[in-house]
């Protein structure tokens, strides 16, 4: 959608979420909901990020703390399980790693242009201190 | 009355749909988004929304975005609450003459304001709503200063933090006059419902709020939402510092039912020492200067007066 400028504004806009008609909203996941260009859902702030949250499964319990204290809805859950995050809303706040109760955590930061697969190959072994 | 959403663990709560939605410019780290999500994921009915000026309203709803998926309005600073009062009145009037269309849907009406559009501005807006009995919740996003426009003080902003209109330095320790206690200022407007809650404790949020929709009337939720801009923390603290704020008693967590009976619904099993909540942040970094240290010893005999309140309170069931 084209920018408009500061004077171009509809007065008492009116933006829909969604094209067409939607009846069950809390019932539909994200990912199969019919979004808006007008939703901030189609948008992504990636380049806010300096750090960003790699996830690794194989130390996950799916508590899911990682998915409700998320302030930007990008902890993907289904069907109770964690399964990945939504890299075009996170902004890289680092707040799921800290909640992340596994030992070692299951979910770290890392530079933004940090290589996925290699990091979780040389994931930090488990923290005998705590 | 529709039924109750089942949640009774964490892992049935993540099977939620979100209603919010991200890439909404608020701050990395922000709590006001954690809060809106704990209250809009309590319900599956539909809901009729509002904001205030402030955070919430200015970064979900940045033209040509929105990031609701429900109905929602903003008109200004000082009545959400009233814009959401209006469309309830009209839903209940619609409903007297039987002209709803989908009669059985029982929307829940939900206004959200900071605590300068809530505390200060919009004060005598909310006092109305509760006094006229609207079936609707104020929820306040309690993060003690007016964010959006650049961290000025509000009634909120607890003593000794350093605000840009109340900055502390050579002369001045900051804030100077104690926060305001607006859950009790609403529970005496005898509403059925009034409550403090912090995203951090998400079940006794969750309580909470079930319990506000059930019930008939207006309800008033105060939700603590640690500020990483003006509170000056990483983005990364944010829970770190909402649990030192609820397990130092800071903000403690607790309801009043019909204005008249206070419970206490979370007792930190170690509470941690004011000292701790207020080193976490840099508002209150000058507190630790020789000068300025015999207000750390204020604070812990505020907040342990404050906590007898309560108890004595609980205890006399009023
Ligand atoms: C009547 C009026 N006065 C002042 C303003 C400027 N203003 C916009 S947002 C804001 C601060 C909001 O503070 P708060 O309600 O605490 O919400 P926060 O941004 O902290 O979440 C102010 C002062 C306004 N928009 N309208
Ligand atoms: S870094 Fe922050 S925004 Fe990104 S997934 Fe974790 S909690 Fe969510
Ligand atoms: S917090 Fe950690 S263990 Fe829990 S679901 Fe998230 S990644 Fe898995
Ligand atoms: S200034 Fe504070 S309340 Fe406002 S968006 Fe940033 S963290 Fe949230
Ligand atoms: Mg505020």
């Amino acid at each position: 959608m084209a920018k408009k400028g500061w004077d171009e504004f509809e007065i008492g806009a009116m933006l829909r979420s969604f094209d067409g008609s939607i009846d069950d909203i809390a019932g539909t996941p994200q990912m199969d909901r019919d979004y808006s260009e007008n939703s901030s859902y189609t948008a992504s702030v990636a380049d806010w990020r300096l750090i960003k949250p790699i996830f690794n499964k194989d130390y996950c319990i799916d508590c899911q703390f990682c998915w409700v204290y998320c302030p930007d809805v990008s902890i993907i859950a289904r069907d109770k399980k964690m399964i990945g995050i939504d890299m075009d809303h996170c902004k890289g706040c680092g707040i799921c790693v800290e909640v992340c109760p596994t030992n070692p955590k299951s979910l770290l930061m890392f530079p933004e242009q940090a290589d996925e697969e290699a990091e979780i190959a040389s994931w930090p072994a488990k923290n005998e201190e705590k | 009355m529709s039924e109750m959403k089942k949640i009774k663990n964490l892992k049935e709560f993540s099977t939620s749909a979100d209603r919010f939605e991200g890439a909404n410019l608020l701050c990395p780290g922000c709590a006001h988004s954690i809060i809106v999500r704990e209250v809009l994921n309590a319900t599956n009915d539909d809901l009729v929304l509002s904001a205030s000026t402030g955070c919430l309203e200015v970064c979900t709803a940045v033209y040509p975005y929105t990031s609701w998926d429900a109905s929602w309005i903003h008109i200004g600073f000082e009545n959400g609450s009233t814009a959401v009062a209006g469309a309830e009145a009209m839903y209940k009037a619609l409903k007297n003459k039987g002209r709803l269309k989908q009669p059985d849907r029982n929307p829940k009406f939900v206004s959200f304001a900071g605590d300068g559009a809530s505390y200060d501005i919009g004060f005598q807006w909310i006092s109305g709503c509760m006094e006229r009995g609207h079936n609707m919740m104020h929820v306040v996003l309690d993060n003690e200063v007016y964010a959006n426009t650049g961290g000025q003080r509000s009634s909120s902003t607890p003593i000794g933090a350093s605000a840009t209109t109340s900055p502390a330095g050579r002369v001045s320790y900051g804030e100077k006059r104690n926060k305001k206690d607006m859950v009790s200022i609403m529970a005496s407007h005898h509403i059925p419902y009034s409550a403090q809650v912090s995203p951090n404790k998400w079940k006794d949020m969750v309580k909470k709020i079930q319990h506000g929709f059930a019930v008939d009337g207006p309800v008033f939720i105060n939700a603590a939402s640690p500020c990483t801009t003006e509170w000056k923390f990483d983005p990364k603290d944010t829970m770190t510092i909402a649990d030192l704020a609820t397990d130092s008693l800071v903000f403690p967590l607790y309801e009043i039912i019909d204005g008249r009976e206070l419970n206490i619904t979370y007792r930190p099993k170690n509470i941690v020492p004011v000292e701790d909540y207020l080193a976490a942040q840099g508002r209150f970094k000058h507190l630790f200067k020789d000068q300025y240290k015999y207000l750390i010893k204020e604070w812990q005999e505020r907040i342990d007066d404050n906590w007898a309140y309560l108890q004595r309170r609980e205890e006399a069931r009023v």
